[in-house]
């Protein structure tokens, strides 16, 4: 019998849909171990985040009232004290830009393995088979550990937990070390505005790495002129500022959901597709068959870019 | 000001490839600098042309073989790099996490940078966790996905941004002594200069066994064990066009008047 503890998400005073895929990927770890669920929501507005939170299969919900945003010296000296107190096996966390913030020091000072971006979880009580993704997705593997761990999961691959729960809610009285919190928050900044909204549009050209050089960006602007269509692209494309950021499609950038989003080059890493995945229909075009852009697409051409995108262009007299 | 950065060669994967065991075969792998760290070696040359940093120092977990990418690095303007290996890694197929930072933070204590930049994460296993838990076992500051930093560094602090979810960056200031994980596109990477190039040969390349750090074996055992690795089952019935360029296109054309969003 052992618990799980899951450390949720919220930013500026909302929670994040990964709280609620912990709450279920934490409930099936739980059942595995046959212990109970305890679910830890640190700094906010706690106790509306506990009554959220406190869904079908939740046992516990460990409020921490202590500052209004995320930092990670709070996050991290809460967490190891909850671990103290609960004694719990598997600490889950979400493989968030925060979760990394955290996640690797807790386990380390808690002298436990780290296992991150986990895309499914089984245990027996005793190891633990996590699966996950390396070389950008081609492969996964699995990866046994034995006893207590920190487990941090990837977005979007749980359900989200429903239904109203009946757990107890609980203060935690946590003790701060002022002086070890050497890190300060001074703000948010929304980038990546502008006059473009791709979110906005029916039609996405998203053009990724395959495009080699900025002056080949001109065949994808062709295709989307003959279209009518709106261009956007993988991370690489603003990262080398041949596109603006407000045209980035993914984690970072935007999520998008148009009718049609074609894929251009673009080889389908975890980042992207969560700002894409909900597209209605998804072409690929790529010389690589076994990208991982072609398990969620719809329809693929498996050839050259500098070949299908001008072929395409004429096709619409462009 | 001293900067440690993390340099790792990672394995690349050819477009059709195949898996023994645990492993993909050796002839479908190439290697390249990690993506992230090229990053990470670029901010720590700029801080020193800004006369910033003093000196940039690159260290490396990995075998000989390695030399190349490290040559990479001291090419792009790092002055020396440190190479830790040990027969006792021969074969690990996974060094995993908490590995890493036993050996990484033993370099970080003997060289005692005032900043270390790793990468987010390494392209090819993708922990996306070794800054953080280096820091957290050197007892340095952090930040996680950090995509700008200021150079001037006043009152010891680094003020960064880091890149949240959705186009949210949060503004942060971190103490120094501090880790970085720096994100791609918080700079542009430079090309090695002919120049570069040859006097990367000349720079000192110190390659260091776990004996010299005064870790133990027993430190680096990966507590997790890869079991298998398989090809993901693909989720959708991906319909496949065949044919030349032109019959693909004319096929996706059609697709696009089907649906009606196409003139
Ligand atoms: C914290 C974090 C946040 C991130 N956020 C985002 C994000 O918001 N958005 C995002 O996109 N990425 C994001 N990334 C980066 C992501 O991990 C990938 O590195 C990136 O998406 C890769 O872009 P790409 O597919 O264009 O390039 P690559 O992965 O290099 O793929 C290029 C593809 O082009 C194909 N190709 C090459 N030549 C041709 C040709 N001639 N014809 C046809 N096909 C060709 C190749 O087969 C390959 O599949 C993030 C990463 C991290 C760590
Ligand atoms: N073998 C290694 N040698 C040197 N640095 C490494 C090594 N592995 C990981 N790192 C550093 O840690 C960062 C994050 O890697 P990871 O946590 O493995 O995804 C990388 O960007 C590197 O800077």
């Amino acid at each position: 019998m052992s618990d799980v503890l899951a450390v949720t998400d919220h930013r500026r005073g909302e929670l994040r849909d990964v709280s609620y895929e912990l709450i279920t990927a934490g409930r099936q770890l739980a059942n595995e171990t046959g212990g109970d669920l305890h679910i830890a929501v640190i700094s906010g507005t706690v106790d509306d985040f506990a009554e959220k939170l406190n869904r079908n299969g939740v046992d516990a919900v460990h409020t921490v009232s202590h500052g209004e945003e995320f930092n990670h010296d709070v996050y991290t000296q809460t967490i190891t004290q909850l671990y103290d107190e609960l004694a719990p096996q598997f600490v889950l966390t979400p493989n968030s830009v925060n979760g990394l913030d955290y996640a690797p020091a807790v386990a380390n000072q808690l002298d436990l393995p780290v296992v991150t971006d986990t895309v499914d979880l089984e245990t027996d009580g005793e190891t633990l088979i996590a699966t996950r993704e390396m070389y950008g997705g081609k492969v996964e593997t699995t990866n046994e550990l034995e006893g207590d761990a920190v487990v941090t999961i990837r977005g979007a691959e749980w359900p989200k937990a429903e239904g109203n729960g009946d757990a107890s809610i609980e203060a935690f009285d946590v003790d701060i070390d002022e002086d070890a919190v050497g890190s300060t928050v001074n703000g948010f900044e929304e980038v990546g505005g502008g006059d473009v909204d791709i979110s906005e549009a029916d039609v996405l050209v998203s053009v990724g790495r395959g495009i080699e050089e900025e002056e080949n960006l001109s065949i994808i602007q062709d295709l989307a002129d003959a279209l009518d269509a709106t261009v956007s692209s993988s991370r690489p494309i603003v990262d080398n500022g041949w596109l603006p950021k407000n045209r980035q499609v993914g984690q970072s950038g935007k999520v998008v959901t148009p009718d049609v989003y074609i894929a251009i080059g673009i080889s389908g890493a975890v980042q992207h597709v969560a700002g894409m995945k909900g597209s209605d229909t998804i072409v690929a075009i790529n010389t690589d068959p076994n990208a991982p852009i072609m398990d969620i697409a719809d329809y693929a051409i498996h050839d050259d870019l500098f070949d299908v995108v001008p072929a395409l262009t004429e096709e619409f007299g462009g | 000001m001293k900067i440690l950065v993390t340099v790792k060669e990672v394995a690349t994967v050819e477009d059709e490839f195949e898996i023994e065991g645990t492993e993909i075969a050796d002839q479908y792998l190439g290697a390249d600098l990690n993506e992230w760290d090229d990053y990470a070696i670029e901010e720590a040359v700029q801080l020193q042309e800004d006369g910033i940093a003093d000196e940039v120092v690159t260290v490396t977990i990995g075998p000989e073989d390695c030399e190349q990418t490290i040559r990479q690095a001291l090419a792009k303007g790092a002055d020396r790099a440190v190479r830790v290996w040990d027969d006792s890694l021969e074969g690990v197929d996974l060094l995993d996490v908490n590995a890493k930072t036993e050996i990484l933070s033993a370099v970080i204590e003997d060289e005692d940078p005032d900043l270390v930049l790793t990468g987010v994460q390494a392209g090819d296993d993708s922990f996306g966790a070794t800054g953080v838990s280096v820091a957290e076992e050197v007892g340095y500051q952090w930040g996680a996905v950090v995509n700008h930093l200021e150079h001037d560094f006043d009152d010891e602090v680094a003020s960064v941004r880091r890149e949240l979810e959705g186009g949210v960056e949060e503004l942060t200031d971190i103490e120094l002594p501090a880790v970085l994980t720096i994100q791609t596109g918080i700079n542009e990477p430079r090309y090695a200069s002919l120049r570069g190039i040859r006097q990367a040969q000349r720079k000192e390349l110190d390659v260091q066994g776990l004996a010299d750090l005064g870790v133990e074996e027993s430190a680096i055992e990966s507590e997790l064990t890869l079991t298998d690795m398989y090809e993901p089952e693909s989720e959708s019935d991906v319909t496949v066009w065949e044919g030349s360029a032109d019959e693909t296109a004319s096929e996706l054309g059609e697709l696009l008047r089907d649906k009606g969003v196409a003139p």
